[in-house]
């Protein structure tokens, strides 16, 4: 439960600069799925893509993780946490030219997070929302995150049929797309053993991966998953070239 | 240095003994060794000296002797006058003991204090201790590292005269070995006069031992060197059982009944193996032939301390007849009077058998008795060479150490946490300490930017520092929570994480459920392991077999396993320690001269002949590559007898070459003599077509950029990399019952590493760990050595089936567990089917 090896498909690059990747000819296979009647692509990048409202939805960035830790703990992570998670969301974002990004909660590592935040990846922050419909969702992390960093503030957000929010319900609610749990998956054979990110999914409602760069990761083969799904699901790993659906019996605990 | 005192002897005798010293050795009919006049001599003369010497040469006393003397001829003075580190705190505690006695019937009880202080030590005596320090203080690297960064270190060492290092040999081969550096270059800076002495098993080198000792700062310098030689030959031999040993595996199941007999044969007999699943499985095979009732126990790293304390108490009050035991076992106390050491599978190297063998009759001019007992072919090579190693008293313990970068960053902290401290000081500091004298001085920078901020060149944390420079140009520490989180990551000991295993009570009420809490617990198993278990499988640990019932906050609840339950071993890992360089040398040589076979048991002969009908062998400088098809793949099996962690990393490499040249491997295995990859294209047409392609696959330009894109990637070098972010303070040790309170608590080190490595390649901590990894887990440097040997040197055969050499390898394709009793059968199974094609 506690190894938090989320192998995570690093994005092409090829110098050293802040520069952001624009690699648009890569071809991106997106598996489409339904839920609660709309359309779903599960995106490479870990966010999910809902073509018919032009929506780009990410969860739990966990933006300042490595501060937080300096700051709070004295153990200095390395400071390229934001830097990196931001390049993966520009990336994302320069592809599918949303009109709508929602960052589904714990956007931010803690309360302070934002004025943490170092000039170069506040404008970053501020490029990104440029021209575009901005939500930021509150998670348990950052409830206390409400102005100061541009965008819009919700609890929930209703997308068509879908209700997006932080924490999943205990209850299942058809259509509800949640992040907070980081979901991973791991598979094991000819003992060799991947694990990976993964979104989580069954007939009414989505859990999809934390996006953050130094975001662990719970196995799904945990309880919380089972309570969250009791009629099973199934777990899209994010491989490095494009996403796996794979059934719950092929998964291994870590 | 010497004090005036009445017992002082006349200046032209400089190793005359105090009339009471005299009068003790005296009356038990003892005459003082030359070595222990030697070492009062040399400290008399207030000279630093290492001392070489077999087991039973009475080492120890002959390093608290000066000690003693000069606090005899000391009146009343008091602080702190003797610091005894010691790799183990079970040997500090021993010893202790013992020096209580000489120390009484000397008459001294009154005029010195000994005390110790280990982990163990309360905390209201740790505080005392350095208030009012006793005479003589036995401790461990990790208790000096505390000490030293102490508040009041400068005041607790400043009269400090000696530091007696023991089991040198064995300390200075780690981490631990550069922390202990440090603080002896404390020591020297706080306690100008003071002299050291190092007390040693015999080594290859002395004078790395003899650097270690000294300052090398204003200049290189070398500690005196007392030398025993000798003691008597060990009576050692390997154990003939006239059976057919396997080819592969290492569990030694047909000697058994006959390291039985030797037990009964023998009043307490110590049964050494490799690893802790070999002990288990040994203990359990004994315990099955015990019609006896022989009192025979197990030993190992992972069961509870208490329990081995018991099986120590034991044996020294002579109620054992034997203990299977591992590595613990190596160093340190005589536990009683044990006439017989067996060690079973590989030995792995000369220095370290030799040291298992004189664990056995403690007393120099008596010899050791040891039997050698190979669980296959290969390992009776292997024992063959170590018996003549040991026979010419040739040595083979490691190279000294480079001072590693981590450790030094602990060390800085730690001295930040003393007090007030200049880099120009700390630098030169630093550099007294052998395995730190060439640090450089950007290196030395580095490390400080490290502790203050992170060492990154995004300059993020500069308010955060842990260490800051004042106006007057000296560091401190930030503040006491700092200072407070050093002192509870002090030391370079990593522990994997793992579970206790409690025996869980069965509940009368609810049948088939257990209760979670009342049971005792049995000791501790990796938390990988742990989570690989489902309710009711059943698992050998702690001798018993035991049933897993699930796990429970953070124990494992386990019942006994109803007999006959046939156990699951998990993940055999073989052999922990890798043949060392000099042993597989000498293997090798054995091999090449069919002359040196006679001395071999008959069946490794026959075995080398029908190589040799079937193949080649390889002469003791070159590298036998064979070819063969077997079962619609294609193998490329060599032999470079140079360690199974050099053989993985060359098997990464091969594979990622072959991958290239566009050969399709599919994977590849590797044991301590040699390797095998696979794959689905023809081998052997391909390097028949190809003139050169085997010198290409093999030449050394694969430690340029294959090893760096594949060690960049690589899990090891992601394990290496926690060790050395633990050890450096970038993130927390959790620490033993420390509970887990959700999943953002921990920070997963691979993310971390990941991060670093494309925004920072060249940061300080993915410099150390690439540091570790060439010596350590993936052993570039030997893997190194060997692909220079090897140029031009490639013997390559076709062959249409495998070979009698290549059939030990081959056979660890797919182990990945070997399951109980029944496991070696079915390895024997497939062994005989492997074999028989080969010997068709």
């Amino acid at each position: 439960m506690m190894g938090q090896t989320g192998g995570r498909p690093a994005p092409e690059r090829k110098d050293d600069t802040v520069a952001l990747p624009l690699k648009l000819e890569k071809t991106h296979k997106t598996p489409g799925v339904t839920l609660a009647g709309e359309t779903l692509a599960l995106d490479l990048s870990g966010g999910v893509w809902l073509p018919e409202h032009r929506t780009l939805v990410v969860s739990d960035l966990h933006l300042e993780k490595g501060s937080a830790f300096a700051a709070r703990s004295g153990q200095f992570l390395p400071p390229y946490d934001t830097r990196e998670t931001l390049a993966c969301l520009h990336e994302a974002v320069a592809r599918l030219d949303p009109a709508r990004v929602v960052c589904l909660g714990d956007s931010f590592h803690d309360a302070q997070g934002p004025s943490r935040l170092d000039v170069a990846d506040r404008a970053l922050i501020a490029a990104l929302q440029d021209g575009r419909d901005w939500i930021w969702i509150s998670g348990n992390h950052d409830r206390a995150v409400q102005d100061g960093i541009g965008g819009r503030f919700a609890d929930t957000l209703t997308i068509g049929g879908l209700t997006l929010r932080h924490e999943p319900l205990a209850k299942p609610e058809p259509g509800e797309v949640a992040g907070h749990f980081h979901p991973v998956g791991k598979v094991a054979m000819r003992g060799r053993a991947v694990r990976r990110r993964c979104f989580v999914l069954d007939a009414t409602r989505l859990v999809m991966p934390a996006f953050g760069s130094l975001t662990g990761g719970l196995n799904v083969r945990d309880k919380a998953f089972d309570e969250l799904f009791p009629g099973g699901f199934t777990a899209h790993l994010i491989g490095d070239g494009r996403v796996f659906a794979i059934s719950r019996t092929m998964l291994t605990r870590d | 240095m010497p004090k005036k005192s009445s017992h002082r002897p006349s200046p032209s005798d400089p190793a005359a003994l105090p009339d009471a010293f005299a009068g003790w050795f005296a009356a038990r009919g003892w005459v003082p060794r030359p070595h222990q006049l030697a070492l009062l001599s040399a400290a008399r003369a207030g000279r630093s000296a290492l001392l070489v010497a077999p087991t039973g040469a009475g080492k120890t006393l002959a390093g608290f002797l000066p000690t003693l003397v000069e606090l005899a001829g000391e009146e009343g003075k008091g602080g702190l006058h003797t610091l005894y580190i010691s790799p183990l705190k079970a040997l500090a505690v021993d010893i202790a003991r013992n020096l209580e006695a000489p120390v009484a019937e000397i008459g001294l009880e009154q005029r010195i204090r000994i005390e110790t202080r280990t982990g163990d030590t309360p905390s209201h005596k740790r505080s005392r201790q350095v208030a009012r320090p006793p005479h003589i203080l036995l401790t461990t690297p990790e208790q000096l590292a505390l000490l030293v960064a102490h508040r009041e270190a400068a005041a607790l060492f400043r009269g400090l005269k000696r530091v007696v290092l023991d089991e040198l040999h064995a300390l200075v081969t780690s981490k631990r070995g550069d922390l202990l550096s440090l603080g002896l270059a404390r020591l020297h800076r706080l306690a100008p006069g003071l002299a050291t002495t190092g007390l040693s098993a015999t080594v290859r080198e002395p004078d790395a031992l003899r650097r270690y000792l000294v300052p090398q700062v204003p200049a290189p310098a070398l500690a005196d060197l007392i030398t025993v030689q000798g003691g008597a030959r060990a009576d050692l031999h390997m154990l003939e059982t006239g059976r057919t040993l396997p080819l592969a595996g290492h569990t030694a199941w047909q000697s058994m009944p006959a390291v039985y007999d030797l037990i009964r044969r023998h009043k307490l007999v110590l049964v050494f193996v490799n690893t802790r699943l070999q002990a288990e499985y040994t203990f359990q095979e004994l315990w099955n032939l015990n019609d006896d009732g022989l009192p025979i126990a197990l030993h190992h790293g992972s069961l509870d301390a208490t329990q081995r304390r018991r099986v120590e108490a034991a044996m020294a009050a002579g109620v054992l007849r034997a203990v299977v035991c591992t590595a613990t076992l190596d160093l340190g106390i005589d536990w009683g009077d044990v006439d017989l050491v067996i060690n079973i599978g590989a030995p792995k190297g000369a220095s370290r058998i030799m040291q298992r063998i004189g664990r056995a009759n403690h007393r120099m001019d008596e010899p050791s008795k040891a039997y050698l007992v190979p669980a296959n072919r290969f390992e009776m090579l292997e024992c063959r060479a170590a018996l003549d190693a040991v026979e010419e008293a040739a040595q083979d313990t490691p190279d000294p150490r480079i001072g590693a970068l981590d450790v030094l960053a602990q060390h800085v902290l730690g001295m930040a946490c003393a007090g007030p401290f200049s880099d120009d000081n700390l630098y030169d500091e630093v550099r007294a300490a052998s395995p730190y004298a060439d640090l450089t001085r950007d290196d030395f920078l580095l490390v400080l930017d490290y502790v203050a901020t992170g060492g990154y060149a995004l300059r993020a944390y500069e308010r955060f520092a842990k260490i800051l420079r004042g106006p007057d140009g000296l560091w401190r520490v930030r503040d006491a929570r700092t200072a407070q989180q050093y002192r509870m990551n002090v030391g370079t000991i990593i522990e994997s994480t793992t579970v206790k295993v409690r025996l869980a009570r069965r509940n009368r009420t609810k049948p088939g459920s257990v209760l979670p809490a009342g049971g005792r617990v049995l000791g501790e198993i990796e938390e990988d392991f742990a989570e690989t278990l489902t309710v009711g499988d059943t698992f050998l640990f702690a001798g018993e077999i035991l049933r897993f019932e699930g796990l429970h906050e953070d124990e494992a609840l386990v019942t006994r396993g109803p007999p006959g339950t046939d156990p699951a071993i998990p993940s055999y890992a073989g052999s922990k320690f890798p043949l060392s360089t000099f042993l597989a040398a000498r293997v090798r040589a054995l091999i090449a001269d069919p002359f040196e076979w006679d001395r071999l048991p008959a069946q490794v002969a026959e075995y080398l002949v029908q190589q040799r009908r079937r193949s080649v062998l390889p002469g003791p400088r070159d590298l036998l590559v064979e070819t063969f098809p077997r079962a619609n793949r294609h193998y490329l099996a060599c032999f470079p007898f140079e360690g199974r962690l050099a053989h993985q990393t060359l098997g990464m490499l091969l594979t990622r070459r072959l991958e290239r040249a566009g050969m399709r491997p599919l994977g590849f295995a590797a044991n301590d003599y040699g390797l095998a990859v696979f794959g689905t294209r023809d081998l052997s047409e391909r390097i028949g077509r190809e003139p050169g392609f085997l010198d290409a696959l093999f030449a050394q330009d694969m430690l340029g950029d294959d090893l760096e894109e594949w060690l960049d990637e690589s899990a090891m070098i992601k394990r290496t990399f926690r060790q050395c972010a633990v050890i450096a303070g970038l993130i927390e040790r959790r620490h033993p019952g420390q509970r887990k309170t959700g999943r953002q608590v921990t920070i997963s080190t691979d993310l971390i590493y990941d991060v670093l490595r494309k925004h920072q390649p060249g940061h300080l901590l993915l410099r150390a760990a690439r540091q570790d990894a060439a010596t350590g887990l993936l052993d570039v440097a030997r893997l190194g050595m060997m692909l220079a040997r090897i140029q031009g040197r490639i013997i390559h055969k076709a062959l249409d089936r495998v070979s009698p050499l290549a059939v030990n390898v081959m056979l660890e394709i797919g182990r990945e567990r070997v399951y109980g009793e029944g496991a070696d059968e079915i390895l024997a199974e497939a062994e005989a089917a492997l074999l028989g094609e080969a010997l068709a």
